[in-house]
């Protein structure tokens, strides 16, 4: 079939099944717009700022498991979307990203409009293309949802010069791949996982730490059973909460910097650490050379350069969790480690995840109530801050895909477009953003296209009229001296909500908090609930630099 | 230790920068680099020699696996190779010091590829070793310019760094 490549585009993107894309028109890929306008099957969703258009394929690909698609020009329209790809690319999130370029007969001439994005992204995309025949679009396509989305996932970017867009190319969907560097292990080796079976059958204080490569690998329920059947407590990174139902019995929560201190000290006690899809990044491990100590570790991910990269490992395994948890569970017979997982019960008892009731409205008990009013069955989705930690420690996630945020790179000003995209992927469930008034006034204009396509999420701000977790590491490493970290002028955010027409409510007092929530919750449009908190309130527990995870401090 | 790695590339524009910048991105050291077609054009082989401990050496293949263009990385240090530097040295010769010069190049079986009025070019190939004797031997005429390229290395006998799996050959 004859046709523009930009129309093989169009074709290409409803081969790969894709439904929704997230984007922002100019010059350079307008042929790209003008073959959406001739297609109904692909929906548009029109952002603010192209920086919104990545992180809402970003929210949709998380909570779908789906490749999430963006769209944007060439030039600034490229560059703005580089901090979403760097989210994505950190959090292992699979985005197609499609770009304009200038035609090729400009390109390298610093033409208007022009950047060198396929270089630029070079370190933050798991492969990137610049089309420069248009013959090939269909194969580079077709091989960038393949690389996004299989092995370990991520972004792949295409960038595509208009002239090429416009040329007129004979559609056929490509058969083979012909990708002669790329395949990824999914079965670990068999002896390896008999060698990690045979020490988790030893192992009397065994601990699993789950990652984002549980949710990724589809692998939740899988380690739900892995963790009852080895009775073995579950600590979780930021990435992989929802992996086990936060209030199962087995579930320690989050562990880490701002993790639970009954959830660091089993890591620290344990004699066996199974560590699945993660990556001991070091806001988890802290101090890498006093990380789980008395244990034996076996690493199960898909990527082989996480394994050995930061801590020594035992028994590494190379495979797709879900797929090797199975396999495991073929070699494991139920244990009961009753003296341990009463240990685990009296360490839950004596230094519990705690703050101070009955003192005005508190952040933690903001979480408590949401997690309560929704049965946990929401999706929750976070900026970056303490806000962010609050809501890790607080909310329990119940199921995986449901507690989105941006874990490695740590992104301000990536939740409301990433709730954006996750009420757009998931329009049956409430989704429920918690942000700072920092992180919310970094993408506030994607409130724009919520409200534009009546998307009804509910945006919770925890304002302190500061930026909260720079605030409190001014307070423990600065000896207070407040460096710009306090807004003195914040825009008044139910007036925000009202120039939208949307709704806008106010919490100042503890007693207004419930009602108040409900009223958002109940309501059929966007709201943005301004909850105005104490400026010293801190997130503990804490582990000060340097420390181990066993040392961490309360308030 | 300084290590050689043999690693076959898909020939596409940029998978020279995405090798180079993953070196200098991860603070890994490259001691040389070289790059050229193979027999199939639309692969290349880059011979990369670096140095660090095993742990380093562990992360640089892991990391050069996961580029989409990177094939295939043979780590052939603790292998019997080949491996090979060429360079070309204009030296300073006066009528009065070529003969030596001339002897010099005889007994590392170099070759004299161009001859001025004032000065030569000498050809030499060998391993890093001997190029480095030929450039001593030469210094004392005076070194006008000099290029040299990185290692180029193959495994010896019936071991193959190729797309295929390493297999011995039965023939």
């Amino acid at each position: 079939m004859k046709m523009t490549a930009a129309g093989a585009l169009i074709e290409c993107l409803k081969e790969q099944g894709v439904e929704v894309v997230f984007g922002y028109p100019g010059g350079n890929i307008l042929p790209v717009y003008d073959a959406l306008c001739q297609s109904s099957d692909i929906k548009h969703i029109l952002v603010r700022h192209e920086q919104g258009a990545v992180h809402a394929a970003d929210g949709y690909a998380r909570v779908t498991g789906r490749v999430g698609v963006c769209i944007a020009t060439s030039g600034p329209g490229a560059t703005n979307l580089v901090t979403g790809i760097a989210t994505a690319y950190m959090d292992s999130i699979p985005l197609v990203v499609i770009t304009g370029q200038v035609p090729t007969t400009m390109v390298g001439t610093d033409a208007f409009q022009e950047v060198d994005i396929t270089g630029i992204t070079i370190p933050i995309t798991k492969h990137n293309y610049l089309v420069r025949d248009a013959a090939k679009l269909p194969l580079i396509i077709k091989r960038a949802f393949h690389i996004a989305s299989t092995g370990r996932p991520g972004p792949v970017l295409i960038d595509l010069p208009k002239n090429v867009l416009q040329q007129e190319i004979t559609y056929t969907q490509p058969t083979d791949l012909k990708l002669l560097g790329y395949k990824p292990t999914y079965r670990g080796h068999k002896s390896q996982v008999t060698t990690a079976c045979n020490l988790i059958k030893h192992a009397r204080r065994p601990v699993i730490y789950s990652g984002g490569g549980v949710i990724a690998s589809n692998g939740s329920e899988v380690l739900t059973e892995l963790a009852e059947r080895i009775s073995a407590p579950v600590v979780s990174t930021l990435m992989g909460l929802g992996g086990i139902p936060g209030c199962h019995p087995l579930s320690l929560g989050m562990l880490g910097l701002h993790g639970a201190r009954y959830a660091n000290m089993a890591v620290m006690e344990c004699d066996v650490l199974v560590a699945l899809g993660v990556r001991f990044d070091d806001r988890v491990a802290v101090d890498f050379s006093s990380f789980a100590p008395k244990a034996k570790i076996i690493h199960v991910d898909i990527d082989p350069a996480e394994i050995g990269k930061n801590v020594k490992i035992d028994v590494p395994i190379v495979g797709d969790v879900r797929m090797v948890m199975e396999t495991m569970l073929g070699q494991l017979a139920a244990q009961k480690e009753e003296q341990w997982l009463a240990h685990i019960e009296e360490l839950k008892k004596k230094y519990p995840l705690k703050y101070e009731q009955g003192t005005g409205l508190k952040p933690q008990s903001i979480i408590e109530t949401i997690r309560e009013l929704t049965s946990g069955e929401a999706i929750i989705v976070t900026d970056v801050g303490q806000h962010q930690m609050w809501a890790a420690q607080y909310y329990k996630a119940k199921k995986p895909r449901t507690f989105v945020s941006s874990g490695g790179l740590g992104t301000m000003g990536y939740g409301l477009p990433a709730a954006v995209g996750a009420k757009v992927g998931v329009p049956d469930r409430p989704v429920i953003l918690i942000t700072g008034d920092g992180s919310f006034q970094m993408n506030m204009q994607e409130f724009g296209t919520a409200v534009e396509q009546g998307l009804p999420i509910k945006v919770i701000i925890m304002n302190n009229h500061s930026l909260g977790m720079v605030r409190q590491l001014q307070e423990f490493y600065c000896d207070r001296r407040y460096m710009a970290t306090i807004f003195t002028k914040n825009p008044d955010f139910v007036k925000f909500a009202d120039v939208y027409d949307a709704l806008g409510l106010r919490v100042t007092e503890a007693e207004e908090l419930r009602d108040t929530l409900e009223r958002a919750l109940n309501s059929d449009g966007p709201v943005i609930i301004d909850c105005v908190i104490d400026q010293e309130e801190n997130v503990y527990p804490m582990v000060l630099a340097g420390r181990p995870l066993s040392q961490s401090i309360d308030g | 230790m300084r290590h050689i790695l043999a690693v076959l590339v898909e020939n596409n524009p940029g998978v020279l920068t995405r090798v180079a910048g993953l070196f200098s991105r991860r603070g890994y050291n490259i001691d040389s680099l070289t790059v050229g077609r193979t027999e199939n054009s639309n692969i290349s082989r880059m011979t990369i020699v670096v140095s660090g401990d095993d742990l380093v050496l562990e992360q640089v293949t892991k990391q050069l696996h996961k580029l989409i263009d990177v094939i295939k990385i043979n780590d052939i240090t603790s292998e019997q190779y080949v491996d090979r530097e060429l360079v070309l040295i204009k030296v300073g010769a006066d009528p009065t010091v070529r003969g030596e010069i001339m002897q010099i190049v005889d007994i590392f079986r170099a070759r004299i590829v161009d001859i001025g009025r004032k000065t030569l070019i000498i050809e030499c190939t060998g391993d890093e070793d001997k190029i480095s004797a030929v450039i001593e031997s030469l210094i004392p005429f005076g070194i006008k310019e000099l290029v040299r390229t990185g290692k180029v290395a193959m495994l010896r006998g019936q071991k193959f760094t190729s797309i295929n799996d390493n297999k011995e050959d039965d023939n």
